[in-house]
């Protein structure tokens, strides 16, 4: 179930005074339930790299694998595809329309043919799996909270039972609260599912509080691909390109100036809180 | 897709075109086009074609790309030449079933589609060095004439400039929401007629909604910064004609006059 990224090269406005190149030859692997972090800044790349995944786009050369299959060949279903590879768009409460939550999740499946059982269970589970209310599921989306109605959308994502799950942005414009609770019920998919996740996200906390890997667009180039300790060493690049490394990796590297003996690879406030109370001789408290 | 079409859109370069003023740039489309209905031979059409030659020159925009404009009208200018070329009295010159055409025909098609084609560029051409902030500026100016009559020139031209403000957002949103159904496995393409209106909904309602959505937040954002409406409202940048225009409004002159001369004597 491997997404392979071959050489891929996407070019806007191909023709005209404003072409632009949005990806330049960027190559990778995801293997089968990995969680990947992308990240870069607004207008790197990411979202239209993301795009191919499920073959929304169309390559100017190179070319996506998934299972080993060119998704560009001839006859390749692009609409199966798009039931394995699920894209969540940024702000995806913009996409629903139908009069009420539950017939808006059933879209999906519906779409893939499935007899009406099917759809109705698939939409149910998928309610479920983003913890969304039974009372809410017969409402109209658009009289639900902006929270609410992102899980509506998620769920419609989800009801078509992906094995890879892309999410653009899935927290942006939310509380912390709400923030953490999508981003809860995530990583409860990659654990539980065994799905593939690629979370793009602005933030690297959260990126290196759930991810296992985590790639770095700039530029429409793929500037660093490794697990989140790796590619925060590289601090001071990722200042360069407008991002920045977890804060409280800033504070352990300027403890370790100062001569703390703080261990490598603290990504995490709680990794680093473990680390100071370790040196401290007081492990285990608090 | 919708992008593609490059009829009225503005082309960013600095040139001379780009530089005049707008009202100058309107007022010159509208010699151009009332002498191209003037046009009655050949004589005619040599000096608008040096005209229309000059002002593509002038914009600085790629020819290739003014061009490429015409294919969104190319059905009506097919249509109409064969109208023209078919339809035409006068003297036969080559016949095949019940299909005719005329001397008379064959210059008044060339006419014709000469025309129809030198309408769009020169249209096109001032919209492509006009931003349509600049246009619905010149249009307010030119037309402030009609307030005395009670039409609300201001008002008006507030909502073309909002409406082509948003034409690029909402074609945006409408790929982007497009590309949404389609990951959840919606089809646009196939079926017949019914199924593919069918399948607009879940496009039309989110478009329609974001739609609303922006223009309350865009009446917000006006009313948050005080607009009342043109009464005594200011520009930041009012027009001001300069040289460069009063020498386009000369040449304007000699050229109409041009064009009337070759109708009289001709």
């Amino acid at each position: 179930m491997s997404i392979r990224v071959e050489n891929l090269t996407y070019i806007y406005g191909a023709g005209t005074a404003l072409e632009q190149y949005a990806l330049k030859n960027v190559s990778f692997e995801i293997p089968d339930g990995q969680f990947v972090g992308l990240i870069g800044h607004t207008g790197s790349g990411k979202s239209t790299l993301i795009q191919h995944l499920n073959g929304l786009l169309r390559p100017a050369s190179g070319t996506v694998y998934y299972d080993g299959t060119d998704i560009y060949n001839e006859g390749y279903s692009l609409r199966d595809l798009r039931a394995k590879v699920g894209l969540v768009f940024q702000y995806p409460e913009h996409q629903l329309f139908e009069v009420d939550v539950f017939s808006d999740v059933c879209f999906g499946p519906k779409n893939l043919g499935l007899a009406r059982g099917d759809v109705e269970e698939r939409a149910k589970d998928a309610l479920k799996q983003v913890g969304l209310k039974e009372k809410y599921w017969d409402q109209s989306p658009f009289e639900l909270s902006g929270g609410q109605k992102r899980r509506v959308a998620i769920a419609g994502v989800l009801a078509m039972n992906p094995r890879v799950l892309i999410l653009d942005e899935p927290t942006a414009g939310l509380d912390p609260k709400g923030r953490d609770e999508i981003l809860d019920e995530i990583s409860g998919l990659h654990r539980e599912r065994g799905m593939s996740i690629v979370l793009v996200s602005h933030s690297m906390e959260d990126i290196a509080r759930y991810a296992d890997r985590l790639m770095v667009m700039n530029h429409g180039e793929k500037v660093f691909d490794g697990t989140p300790r790796e590619v925060f060493e590289h601090y001071r690049e990722l200042e360069s390109m407008g991002l920045a490394a977890p804060q409280v990796t800033y504070i352990v590297h300027e403890l370790k100036e100062r001569g703390v003996p703080m261990e490598d690879g603290i990504t995490t406030v709680a990794q680093a809180r473990e680390a100071i109370l370790r040196l401290l001789g007081k492990e285990g408290q608090l | 897709m919708i992008r593609d079409i490059t009829l009225g859109q503005f082309y960013p370069v600095d040139s001379a075109l780009h530089r005049m003023d707008p009202r100058t740039k309107l007022f010159g489309t509208m010699v151009f086009i009332i002498s191209l209905f003037l046009a009655d031979h050949v004589a005619a059409y040599v000096v608008a074609t040096g005209f229309l030659a000059l002002a593509i020159r002038m914009s600085r925009v790629p020819f290739k790309f003014i061009v490429r404009g015409l294919k969104a009208v190319m059905v009506i200018l097919l249509i109409s030449i064969s109208f023209n070329l078919f339809l035409t009295d006068g003297q036969e010159l080559f016949r095949l079933g019940f299909l005719r055409i005329t001397r008379e025909g064959l210059s008044m098609s060339c006419f014709m589609g000469l025309r129809l084609i030198y309408l769009v560029i020169g249209s096109s051409i001032m919209t492509l060095t006009t931003t349509p902030n600049q246009l619905t500026d010149g249009m307010e100016k030119s037309l402030g004439f009609l307030k005395a009559v009670k039409v609300p020139v201001h008002e008006i031209s507030m909502m073309m400039s909002i409406a082509l403000r948003f034409i690029p957002i909402l074609v945006e949103e409408t790929d982007k929401i497009m590309k949404a159904q389609m990951a959840r496995g919606a089809d646009f393409e196939s079926g017949n007629l019914i199924q593919k209106a069918k399948s607009m909904v879940p496009l039309l309602v989110p478009l329609f909604i974001s739609a609303f959505r922006r223009a309350t937040d865009l009446a917000m954002a006006m009313e948050a910064r005080c607009y009342r409406g043109g009464e005594g409202r200011t520009k930041m940048k009012p027009l001001k004609y300069n040289r460069r225009d009063y020498l386009a409004y000369g040449f304007y002159g000699i050229y109409l006059a041009a064009m009337v001369g070759v109708r009289i004597m001709l």
